[in-house]
């Protein structure tokens, strides 16, 4: 049976019920009932023994720390209340963040009370302990020191820990024989395998996206999944506020949609090969490649228009504009975007190079193919790898669980006791980063100490104090190994006040890299491989990380696999994802399985219809079809690495593709894609929004009706209000999962988002406007709207939805009966009831995680988004105390608090100086459904977007 | 027409109704006594050590705050750790064997379990803080624990004696110098009593005070 975290195990039991079945639940119901006559039982409290500084029961503790994202650190503020970390936000003061999250750092919370972690050592099997591990590693230690350790080998995920880079390399000089690999399946091995070819060494760039005012991707979507997405966000959208008169324009080239497709002003879908082709030919044109071979060169002739607009647009902004290459490009793409970068100027300001962050980059292919050469052929004699899933995610040629069987000790460092776990002799359980000290380095360098904010729960080990068992016994504790390696690095002389503040800020102050001078270092002579072409009835298959499982590593983790994917709106899967025009090419609809087969083997995959994916191609998300180590998901999806092979990492041929016998039914959260005539997300070009500002509300009945049949009442108090900017919106859900940590909302599982019950407070939505060509995607994020006239409390028999005297829209729990009339009633379906009992009561850990100045919410209970009360509220006692008002800036909602380009803001209209009336009085101001005359206290600033070309009217059906 | 029953099981039936409608007061009675509060109110709760207010407050002169220490910044008011007991019990009375389990627990780092007096509905979030700071005395709420042996519930703590408060602050609030003196029961009754105390609290107004947000959320 397999369960999300926070359901009852029979959650999806059928409904029909059996005769003896029905009578023992009514014998048990009038035993509980009995039962219940006693009431409850009295409360305990437990006072501290010993009461730790600045404990107060109930209050919160902020604690920085940095939480790792592809191993590149985020830094973060873990709120603790009475012991218990209970949820992330972002660190105003990191560069990674600058108080943003993405949907990991939000949902990392919930892998930490995770009750499925593993909990024990495993040897072959049996459980063990602390004690046997290392007594069985001293005897193969010994040996190995004699042999200067040959036949040792450990392998990692990319190392971005100083601490543990250093541990490492006193490992290798201790052992000189042995080797140190590693291997992530979403490692960038092309970026570094082109600076080395284009600068004599591995550099990492780091672009700016503040200041670049024309941007073009290059199947590079930098707003989504990687280590700096958040920074990027931000500075993206800084340019991107048409109030402010100026706007950036982005170009965005891509096959598999993403959101920096939907953010772009121009966005074309190609296949890999034509992107590469799209790269040449502007190469090509800025004099930076000779000649493309002719025959590739002829066989795209739809992008030239694109070709031409990028080449005058890239001219004009010579010294201001940047291209971005994703990782999926070849090596050569890589290095031409590069030189095209460093031609156009683009690393006067838009453009930096750094040293790599990471301790050694190297690519990982070449890393983990010699492992298993050597493992093959029995080289290696002992095998610690310290997290990750190789056996799951290497390449399939290279067989890894087949090689480790030719190990004869070999152990597994693990959160969870996975497919890896399962084949090694040795299992054991690790920490979370929110359990044990170590240090991490961002994207730009800048170094965090990670803090503990709790004992392991699960008796886990930190990886630096594994591989302080391979050193001479000297320290043990991480947070001795941690401390001393930055005292031992450190010149000056107050090193407690240093480590202190570091502490606190969670960040090393100017630790972030310092820029490397590429010019100097450009070397032009080397050669470009032809380009091969595409036979063009060929079919071409991508690889790409799940938006919300990535490569498998939050698997696990309900609220993510629950999360809609930004575009697709799929939860709980993957799919095979292709375009319409491929759909009907191959005769097949959404849930249709087919069988898809490629030089390397086949795989069985239900289609989805993608709007806006290249045609030709089709694309498989990666992190599914997993075995083992993951309780919620090993019966969903299918695993997408078994064709993936280490010389086509990213896409390969496909040779054919066949129906088979079968319907897979998604579980999708919007099953309409277009507005169909309503202007639900307004939009105008930025030459439109300049003649007419007030285009969003330029027709009466955009505007909301000024006569009502209800009284105003005056709000003197408060009058809180919400405004989301569509501008600044990239789709990323960070506001989603932010909610539902914040106000302690379940999970519901694959089966009831069939039925449409998924109980996020605040969804996403996106809708698509235009043909295929000219596809746009618009995402509107929609909480409860908070309406001054709200249709939902007219309806409520028990006077459980009701005004408060500050305009929220209340939802009081304990006086809800369950007659749904109020969702009913809603037009904007933000209401969510809980058909079940969807909230975990029993597991103790997850009850941990809650939090508590939110009610939990049982069976039968309508909930929707309350504008975080817990916060105004905490807000008001802080100002009632004082005898003050509540500042404007106090009350942070959960959501506005993790959006990483700031586009919701909260606050008191009644306040003057308030930053919510700049939103408020922006001409983009509109209401969402005016026409109903439910004056929404959350109104919308409308989209304008920056393209060349007049778009169609918002609303446009197909 | 002749009797459907006979005299006899006429009467059985109506013994037997009378009975039923019996059975079914009393255990509507008996349901409604037994799920009002699981401690009745001034009821004495025992407790791990027989701890006394009176003893500690009305013959020793020892501050709520002392023990209760986050009651003016906190939500919660606070339990004294286990330490705070020993603060003066390492020096007086430190063998009597009725602190015992308080020893026991600073010896073995064990906390105490103390059983909850006065427990709201897990849905009322309840703020020490804001109260104490607006003029509510300690004991309006929990009675004169000062002549309490063993401390028990004074008031029934149901919504309708928040809302009596919380509709009429002014005629409830102390000033500042009286919310942690056990003495302060006169209740405001002249108009400028009252409008003073609402000017010294910058009272927001009745509306605002009896939103259902304001104490369930």
């Amino acid at each position: 049976m397999t369960t999300p975290l926070s359901l009852p195990a029979d959650f999806d039991k059928p409904d029909s019920l059996q005769r003896r079945h029905l009578l023992k639940l009514m014998a048990a119901s009038i035993a509980l009932g009995a039962a219940g006559c006693s009431g409850p039982s009295p409360e305990k409290i437990l006072p501290y023994v010993h009461s730790p500084e600045y404990a107060v029961p109930g209050e919160a503790i902020f604690y920085a720390t940095a939480l790792q994202l592809g191993s590149y650190a985020r830094g973060v503020l873990v709120k603790n209340v009475d012991g218990r970390p209970i949820k992330v936000e972002g660190n105003p003061l990191h560069p990674a963040s600058f108080g943003g999250t993405d949907i990991f750092a939000q949902a990392r919370i919930l892998d930490l009370w995770d009750p499925t972690r593993s909990q024990s050592i495993i040897h072959n099997t049996q459980p063990s302990s602390y004690a046997s591990i290392q007594d069985a590693l001293n005897v193969q230690l010994k040996s190995l020191e004699e042999a200067h350790g040959a036949g040792l080998r450990i392998l990692t995920r990319t190392i971005c820990s100083p601490v543990m880079a250093n541990q490492l390399h006193e490992i290798l000089n201790r052992y000189p024989q042995a080797r140190w690999h590693q291997y992530d399946p979403l490692h960038d091995d092309h970026t570094f395998d082109a600076t080395q070819r284009l600068f004599g060494k591995s550099l990492q760039p780091l672009f700016h996206f503040d200041v670049a005012e024309r941007i073009v991707t290059f199947d590079a979507d930098f707003l989504q999944g990687g280590p700096a997405s958040v920074r990027y966000a931000r500075d993206f959208s800084m340019l991107r506020n048409p109030d402010h008169g100026t706007m950036s324009r982005v170009f965005a080239i891509e096959s598999t949609p993403g959101l920096i497709g939907a953010a772009a002003d121009e966005r074309i879908a190609l296949t890999p090969f034509e992107i590469e082709l799209l790269i040449r030919r502007l190469a090509k044109r800025f004099d930076v490649l000779g000649e493309i071979n002719a025959a590739a060169d002829s066989s795209a002739t739809h992008i030239t228009g694109f070709e031409s607009k990028l080449v005058s647009e890239l001219t004009q902004y010579r010294g201001k504009c940047v291209l971005v290459p994703g990782s999926r490009l070849s090596v050569d793409a890589h290095a031409l975007v590069h030189e095209l970068n460093i031609k156009l100027a683009a690393t006067d300001h838009c453009l930096q190079f750094i040293e790599p962050v990471e301790a050694r980059a190297e690519n990982h292919i070449n890393s983990l193919s010699s492992l298993c050469t050597d493992m093959a052929t029995g080289k290696v004699n002992t095998l610690l790898i310290l997290d990750g899933n190789p056996v799951y995610d290497a390449p399939s040629d290279f067989n890894f669980a087949q090689c480790l069987k030719a190990v004869p000790f070999s152990l597994h460092l693990a959160m969870y006791r996975n497919e890896t776990s399962m084949r090694c002799n040795w299992h054991i359980p690790q920490t979370h980063e929110f359990e044990h000290w170590s240090d991490l380095r961002a994207f730009d360098g800048t170094t965090s100490i990670v803090q503990p904010l709790l004992a392991p729960l699960y008796n886990g080990c930190s990886p630096h104090r594994l591989l302080s068992w391979l050193l001479p016994p000297s320290l043990e504790s991480a947070y001795d190994i941690v401390r001393q390696f930055y005292q031992h690095n450190y010149t000056e002389s107050d090193f407690e006040h240093h480590w202190k503040t570091s502490l606190h800020n969670g960040m090393i102050a100017g630790s972030a890299a310092a820029p490397v001078n590429v010019t100097s270092l450009l070397n032009t002579s080397h050669k470009y491989s032809t380009l091969k072409i595409n036979p063009s009835n060929n079919l071409t298959l991508i690889f790409s990380a799940d938006d919300s499982v990535r490569d498998g590593e939050y698997a696990n983790n309900a609220w993510l696999q629950e999360l809609p994917r930004p575009l697709s709106k799929l939860t709980w899967d993957n799919a095979a994802i292709m375009n319409p025009l491929s759909a009907a090419n191959l005769h097949v609809d959404t849930g249709q399985l087919i069988e898809i087969t490629t030089a390397h083997g086949s795989i069985i995959a239900p289609v989805w219809i993608q709007p806006g994916h290249a045609e030709h191609c089709v694309t498989l998300h990666l992190g599914y079809g997993r075995t083992a180590g993951v309780n919620i998901a090993t019966t969903i999806g299918f695993n997408a690495y078994t064709l993936r092979r280490s010389d086509d990492m990213w896409n390969t041929g496909i040779i054919s593709i066949k129906h088979v016998e079968g319907i897979h039914v998604f579980a999708n959260t919007q099953e309409h894609a277009r507005m169909i005539g309503r202007d639900l997300v307004r939009s105008a070009t930025f030459a439109e929004f300049l003649k007419t500002p007030k285009f969003a509300t330029a027709k009466p009945e955009q505007r909301v009706p000024d006569e009502s049949l209800y009284k105003d009442y005056p709000y003197d108090g408060y009058r809180w209000a919400m405004t989301i900017n569509l501008n600044a919106c990239i789709g990323c859900n960070a506001c989603t999962i932010a909610c539902q940590a914040e106000n302690n909302i379940p999970s519901v599982g694959k089966q009831q988002v069939q039925l449409g019950r998924e109980m996020h407070w605040i969804r996403v939505d996106r809708y698509y406007t235009g043909d295929e060509k000219t596809l746009r995607t618009d995402f509107q994020p929609v909480p409860c709207m908070h309406c001054e006239r709200a249709p939902c409390e007219e309806v409520c028999p028990v006077g459980a939805t009701v005004h408060d005297s500050e305009g929220i829209n209340v939802q009081v729990y304990n006086r809800c009966v369950g007659t749904r009339f109020c969702s009913n009633n809603c037009p904007y379906k933000v209401r969510r009831f809980n058909f079940l009992q969807y909230a975990n009561n029993s597991v103790e850990s997850i009850k941990a995680l809650q939090n508590p100045d939110v009610t939990v919410r049982q069976r039968g209970v309508m909930e929707k988004c309350n504008y975080c009360l817990q916060r105004i509220t905490r807000a008001r006692i802080e100002a009632d105390r004082l005898g003050r008002r509540i500042h404007d800036g106090e009350v942070v909602t959960a959501c506005q608090a993790a959006c990483p380009t700031s586009a919701i803001s909260f606050g008191d209209l009644n306040d003057p100086q308030a930053q919510l009336h700049q939103s408020k009085s922006s001409p983009r101001n509109y209401s969402l459904l005016a026409e109903l005359n439910t004056r929404p206290r959350t109104t919308y600033l409308a989209r304008v977007i920056n393209s060349m070309t007049t778009p169609l009217q918002p609303g446009d059906s197909s | 027409m002749a009797q459907i029953f006979d005299k006899g099981t006429l009467l059985a039936l109506k013994v037997g109704a009378f009975i039923a409608l019996l059975i079914l007061i009393s255990s509507i009675l008996a349901w409604r006594w037994a799920i009002d509060y699981p401690n009745a109110m001034n009821a004495p709760v025992n407790q791990p050590v027989p701890f006394s207010h009176k003893h500690h407050v009305n013959d020793d002169g020892i501050d709520c705050r002392y023990c209760h220490a986050s009651v003016e910044n906190a939500a919660s008011a606070g339990m004294p750790a286990s330490e705070v007991c020993m603060n003066c019990h390492s020096q007086l009375f430190k063998d009597a064997p009725m602190l015992a389990p308080v020893r026991n627990s600073v010896a073995h780092n064990v906390p105490l379990q103390w059983t909850r007096v006065h427990d709201l509905p897990d849905f009322v979030y309840f703020d020490h803080s804001v109260h104490v700071s607006h003029g509510v005395a300690c004991q309006s709420c929990h009675g004169r624990v000062d002549t309490m042996p063993l401390t028990s519930q004074v008031h029934s703590l149901q919504m309708q004696w928040c809302l009596d408060c919380h509709r009429h602050p002014q005629n409830k609030l102390v000033t500042p110098d009286k919310i942690f003196t056990m003495q302060s029961t006169e209740i405001k009754t002249s108009a400028t009593d009252q409008s003073q105390i609402a000017k010294r609290y910058h009272l927001p107004d009745k509306i605002r005070l009896t939103d259902c947000s304001s104490c369930h959320r």
